[in-house]
């Protein structure tokens, strides 16, 4: 079963009740060993894997120079046959057929060291891809039991505090309502600002003697004066 | 990455918040530590944090199974499907019998990211509460 469904099982199941855990701790701390060892296992086959590829270097530079010595020594047997010296040709070809089987031992042990390399690669890949998913599976696990244990802490202390999860749509509203009455203070605010800096404008026109004066005392007398003649 | 160092962080943030939002952490505590954070203006809507081993959750608490027109179940889950990747980082689940949002962060991310998340969990409540209401009582 995969570890989606083994979830939504015990989800469904009500494992969502207080204080019960999804997967039981003892399982939890089983795959974690079980993660631990694929790890372990991991970094001894890539242990193996340089060795083998250093063996399988060392034979390749074998079989070079075998072959180098095969097609140098192939000349000094041509060399002996020109100057009609058949028993040195022969002591040489002798040489050749003991490179020769040597050579072919050489490439057996390195075709042998080249699969066991290709082997090893191939098995660290995929044991790597397999820990990369237990991980994921851990995590989804521990995700889900978190959660659990993170909702009956809440629970519980909304139950001690005595307060409630309100209905949404309430919630909604006297959140927009403190937003309304916060926006409104703001925009008193600023009439009351913009209403400040207009009197103290008003009051500066005043001292240059622009806009409409004060009704004062000469003013008045005037207008009397006025009205006398 | 724990809740009291985030608790600290976003504490000593007050007015300094690069979202303009006031925070105030109050731990709680139980077998797991979750951090109920509040944020000024809002505090009907609590975020919940909590830290696992390798990633920070934090979820808000929507609605009840019960406070769901029960005709209308249907059309609110398809249209909360259907809001789940258009809503900037954060996503709906269920826990019981309550909806929530949720947005997850690797557990290296910094206080800005969190900071950053909070806020845009706060407000995408705030508007899913909105624009979901026609399917709510």
């Amino acid at each position: 079963m995969s570890i989606f469904k083994k979830i939504m099982t015990a989800i469904r199941g009500g494992a969502t009740e207080v204080g019960e855990s999804i997967v039981d701790s003892n399982a939890t701390r089983i795959f974690e060993q079980e993660i631990r060892d694929a790890e372990n296992h991991l970094t001894k086959a890539k242990r193996d894997l340089t060795g083998v590829m250093a063996q399988q270097m060392a034979a390749s530079r074998d079989v070079d120079r075998i072959k180098r010595e095969v097609t140098e020594h192939e000349g000094y047997a041509v060399q002996a046959l020109e100057k009609g010296d058949e028993a040195l040709a022969l002591a040489v070809a002798e040489k050749i057929s003991t490179l020769e089987n040597e050579l072919s031992t050489q490439q057996q042990a390195l075709d042998s060291f080249q699969g066991n390399a290709e082997r090893l690669k191939e098995l660290v890949k995929k044991s790597e891809r397999q820990v990369a998913e237990y991980k994921r599976q851990l995590s989804m696990v521990k995700t889900t039991e978190s959660v659990q244990k993170a909702t009956s802490a809440i629970t519980d202390n909304f139950s001690s505090s005595n307060s409630k999860l309100l209905n949404a749509k309430d919630s909604l509203e006297r959140i927009k309502a403190k937003q309304q009455k916060f926006d409104d203070r703001m925009k008193a605010a600023e009439a009351l600002e913009s209403e400040n800096s207009d009197s103290s404008l008003e009051a500066k026109l005043k001292e240059a003697g622009i806009g409409a004066s004060d009704n004062n005392a000469n003013s008045v007398l005037e207008r009397l004066k006025a009205k006398q003649k | 990455m724990n809740i009291h160092k985030l608790a600290d962080y976003l504490n000593t943030l007050s007015d300094e918040s690069d979202t303009g939002m006031v925070f105030d952490c109050q731990p709680i505590a139980g077998e797991v530590d979750v951090l109920q954070i509040t944020v000024l203006g809002r505090e009907e809507l609590p975020i919940f944090v909590s830290v696992t081993d390798d990633q920070i959750i934090c979820i808000t608490y929507l609605w009840g199974e019960e406070e769901v027109k029960s005709s209308k179940m249907n059309d609110m889950h398809v249209s909360m499907l259907e809001m789940n990747i258009p809503m900037p980082l954060s996503s709906f689940s269920k826990i019981g019998d309550k909806y929530v949002i949720f947005g997850a962060l690797a557990i290296s991310s910094t206080f800005n990211d969190i900071e950053h998340e909070l806020a845009v969990l706060s407000n995408n409540a705030l508007e899913i509460i909105d624009d979901m209401s026609d399917y709510l009582v």
